[in-house]
């Protein structure tokens, strides 16, 4: 699924700046970094509710391509500009994780398990 | 993978509580890895168990030192720290047992899936703490497939 159809169905907001043309195999919804890194496959998207920065290096060494924030959640600057140096899109949403994660897998972007 | 250049060695220093820089050790060590032309899911592996032996330093200890170790057969890495050491190894190393206080986990750490993963991450793996001292885990991963 490509990012765009991802931010046209969640009615997302792109956060960072740089090239969204990209598209994920897979969703994986956690907060919790260790599960992340312990289950979600390369070529994800991360969905979830933490919005530090050691969120962005866990989708890099996951090799996660976009972090999708929910129930409207900002990061701060610090989060951004490292999003932006590694090349990962930050998008958020309205919806809190639950719907984001129903929506996306009605489009058949399926989970990690 | 680019073999004129082994072996290669390197080191970081981590800083223990330290949130903010957490996870750049183990974003060198891929990059170096990269630049060597090494396997993708090779450096996945070894990424993600570098990662979570560095954010075992940031969370549990006061500071710790990182090694690398990159040679035509192998990767090595090993990380020790000045921590509080482990009282159990044996608990330490089961899947959702942790001792993180309650603030590391609303970072979104400490659910006890980090020794696991690295052990699962690693080809070979060696956890050695002493209670007062420090912990040490090494791993190595092979670049050669049998």
């Amino acid at each position: 699924m490509t990012l765009k159809e991802i931010i046209t169905a969640l009615d997302a907001t792109v956060l960072t700046e740089g090239d969204i043309d990209i598209s994920v195999q897979h969703a994986c919804s956690a907060d919790l970094m260790s599960d992340v890194l312990y289950y979600c496959k390369a070529n994800s998207l991360l969905i979830t509710g933490l919005i530090q920065p050691h969120v962005v290096r866990t989708a890099e060494i996951a090799g996660i391509k976009a972090i999708l924030f929910v129930q409207n959640k900002k990061p701060d600057i610090t989060t951004i500009e490292l999003a932006q140096k590694k090349k990962i899109p930050l998008l958020n949403t309205s919806l809190c994780m639950y719907k984001a994660s129903g929506i996306l897998f009605k489009y058949d972007l399926n989970g990690c398990g | 993978m680019n073999q004129d250049k082994m072996p290669i060695e390197g080191s970081f220093q981590i800083i223990g509580g330290n949130f903010t820089t957490a996870g750049e050790a183990s974003s060198e060590v891929k990059t170096v890895l990269t630049d060597l032309g090494v396997d993708g899911d090779i450096i996945r592996r070894i990424a993600i168990a570098t990662f979570e032996a560095e954010m075992n330093v940031i969370i549990y200890a006061a500071a710790g030192q990182l090694f690398y170790e990159v040679t035509d057969e192998y990767i090595k890495i090993r990380v020790q720290d000045m921590g509080p050491g482990i009282e159990d190894t044996n608990r330490a190393m089961q899947e959702g047992y942790s001792t993180a206080p309650e603030w590391v986990r609303n970072m979104g750490w400490g659910a006890g899936m980090g020794l696991p993963n690295m052990k699962k991450n690693a080809d070979t793996f060696l956890l050695d703490s002493v209670v007062g001292e420090g912990t040490t885990v090494e791993m190595t991963m092979n670049l050669i497939k049998e």
